[in-house]
């Protein structure tokens, strides 16, 4: 069979399982809609969660950030999985024996103000529209490079699946298709990792050959061959970072508590039956995610020393251009990868300094590494397969906690609470409906800005959300006005930063370099410095004011351990 | 309430916190200790064809935080036992 056909029978196939899935765990109660009911294996959820983290961002981008910044990459591995280690510890358990449905509710009831579950839902609803517009845009790039289809078709087509199984199945439907989609996605990226890694190693466990030796009969390690064509080229080598240490600190550490912080994340562990199981939970899904982030760099490593030997050639002098490399032909029709041969020499180079010809899009090498390596076609099918099921698990994710927040936060719990069930219900199908509507446009007409707004995602996250639930469960005394003055200022600060150096909306203020910024913290990691004004503001504006009051101080005992309700009852208590 | 008593609700909150603390603990040490702070001295020594400190930052931290947490989740479920706050059981 061609290639095309594959393509089109790996997602179609897939496509049908998800929507058979969403038809058979429909939702039939605003408990179905919002958290499945409460009653999620731990293991399953744990897959669910690892769907839902993991977007185009993991799958796409993650290993060709690492194959061009090489060390530096390492900020977004322990980043983007340190973070389970703070939700375990310090927030899953606790918020699942709190037994709400969203993290407003949290904020809003520990709080005891309406005005800091408004301030979170603004939080929530902004995080999750900057995320899933991403995600839109993944779809759109995966359909028109592998199904051949207009972006706005491939979006259209995403939108219409999306749409089906979040409408109907609300968190339900959503998490039963998550694991599938975990298991189409891993397999789609673990597949590729291990025929490269035997090719350049022989060692079938890419975890290990990206350390091994390499295959050719020449006894060097893979890595030191690495950096020694970086530094020849004019890299940075590999293993070595051109951040400094104080920006690699706070960007990994923002892009922990980020994660920590992130709502759709969070909602999570709502969706398991019990406070262990939303401890081991965490840990399943850290195990499921774990696979493909040590899987990540190896690809990263087998990626740009593949990149580098087909574009330089073996003798390192550039290969003409009548013998360049088949993907770099199909990839320079994206506009993704292009060359310039501004020494005339019909010969292409990579490097980085005046020799280099090449501009080359980090986005492509985990959907181009297959052609690089030349791996079969079924396997280049399984990888569009795979990039589709990351960006549509975490958009299904992102849409419905966006639809929560609408229905829940804003309607049931502050403007309209005398909502009846069946008409809550109603309105999160609408604002889902609604949301995926508004993600779609801006999918096909993506603002310049969506890259951009990323780093805004993570440091709001962990300048607001964050602070506010560690001190929600750590901190009795901590009061509305402490919390609610910390998370403003978190969010004044981190926001004023990131737009004085990205612009975002207009143009920067000051030139994005580390001259410019405070102690040499790039905008990336500037959460990290919002989280610690959020909890310095928070506990110095309690000492003046007075402390919580005693029922909310019970509330908080109450979730402190697993057992027993003496507290505000929670959902779950009258479910079960 | 489930404890037996205030004293026991207070000493499992602490126990609870006292091994938070240890985790916790751990988990710095190696993302931001081995992985960011001491990398380049951790650098001149080898596991293998990795450098050592570049491993614990690509591959080595990401390992330890799983095992954190399945540790944490078997002393939290030793504790829960223990002071007869586990779900479900009487």
């Amino acid at each position: 069979m061609d290639q095309q056909t594959l393509i089109y029978l790996a997602v179609g196939s897939t496509f049908a399982l998800y929507i058979a899935i969403a038809i058979w765990s429909r939702a039939g109660s605003t408990g179905d809609f919002y958290v499945a009911g409460g009653g999620v294996h731990p293991i399953a959820n744990g897959m669910a969660t690892a769907a839902d983290w993991m977007s185009a961002a993991s799958f796409i981008s993650m290993a060709g950030l690492i194959a061009f910044l090489g060390y530096d990459g390492s900020v977004y591995l322990m980043g983007w999985t340190g973070g389970y280690v703070l939700l375990a510890l310090c927030l899953a358990p606790y918020l699942r024996k709190f037994g709400k449905f969203t993290v407003p509710d949290f904020i809003g009831d520990r709080y005891y103000s309406q005005m800091a579950r408004t301030v979170a839902v603004i939080c929530a609803i902004f995080v999750s529209f900057t995320y899933v517009a991403g995600q839109m845009r993944g779809v759109g790039v995966v359909f028109s490079r592998f199904l051949e289809v207009e972006v706005t078709t491939g979006v259209l087509i995403g939108m219409g699946v999306v749409f089906f199984y979040a409408v109907l199945g609300g968190m339900k439907g959503i998490t039963y298709t998550q694991v599938a989609q975990y298991c189409v996605m891993i397999f789609a990226y673990t597949v590729p990792a291990i025929y490269i890694s035997l090719l350049i190693t022989g060692n079938p466990i890419p975890q290990l050959g990206f350390g091994d030796t390499l295959a050719d009969g020449s006894g060097v390690h893979l890595l030191d061959r690495l950096d020694g064509l970086t530094r020849e080229l004019g890299f940075t080598a590999f293993t070595d970072g051109k951040k400094s240490t104080i920006d690699m600190f706070c960007i990994t550490a923002a892009l922990m508590v980020g994660t920590a912080g992130l709502p759709h994340v969070i909602v999570r562990f709502f969706t398991v039956p019990k406070v262990r199981d939303a401890r081991k939970s965490a840990g399943w899904a850290l195990l499921f995610i774990a696979i493909l982030y040590t899987t990540a760099p190896a690809v990263g490593a087998f990626a740009r020393l593949n990149m580098i030997n087909t574009i330089n050639g073996p003798e390192a002098q550039g290969v003409p251009r009548e013998d360049m490399p088949e993907w770099v032909e199909t990839w320079e029709t994206t506009g993704l990868i292009q060359w310039k041969d501004d020494n005339g020499d019909g010969r292409l180079f990579y490097s980085n300094d005046s020799r280099n010809e090449m501009t080359i899009d980090p986005d492509i090498m985990v959907l181009a590494n297959p052609e690089i390596a030349e791996l079969p076609n079924w396997v280049i099918a399984l990888v569009a397969a795979g990039g589709l099921a990351a960006a549509l698990s975490t958009a299904a994710g992102l849409l419905l906690v966006i639809s929560t927040s609408i229905s829940h936060d804003l309607l049931k719990r502050n403007l309209m609470p005398r909502i009846s069930e069946k008409h809550e219900l109603l309105a999160a199908r609408l604002a889902a409906a609604a949301a995926i509507g508004l993600a779609g446009y801006l999918g096909i007409n993506p603002p310049g800005f969506v890259a951009e707004v990323v780093a805004f995602a993570f440091g709001l996250a962990a300048a607001s959300f964050f602070p506010a639930i560690i001190m929600g469960i750590f901190f009795k005394p901590m009061n509305q006005w402490g919390a609610v003055a910390g998370m403003l200022s978190g969010l004044v600060f981190t926001a004023g930063y990131i737009l004085v150096f990205k612009g975002v909306f207009f143009e920067p203020l000051l030139p994005n370099t580390r001259e410019y910024w405070l102690l040499g913290i790039s905008p990336e990691g500037i959460g990290f410095v919002g989280m610690l004004l959020n909890l310095a503001v928070a506990l110095t504006v309690r000492q003046f004011t007075p402390d919580a009051p005693p029922h909310v101080q019970d509330m908080v005992e109450n979730i402190r351990f697993p057992k027993g309700s003496s507290g505000p009852g929670g959902f779950h208590d009258e479910l079960h | 309430m489930a404890f037996q008593s205030k004293e026991a609700a207070k000493q499992y909150w602490r126990a609870n916190i006292k091994l938070l603390v240890v985790l916790l603990s751990i988990w710095f040490i190696v993302s931001f200790g081995a992985g960011i702070l001491f990398v380049d001295w951790l650098n001149q020594f080898r596991l293998g064809g990795f450098k050592l400190g570049f491993w614990f930052a690509q591959q080595g931290s990401i390992y330890t935080f799983l095992v954190l947490i399945f540790v944490y989740v078997l002393k939290m479920n030793q504790l829960d036992r223990r002071f007869g706050v586990r779900e479900d059981e009487e």
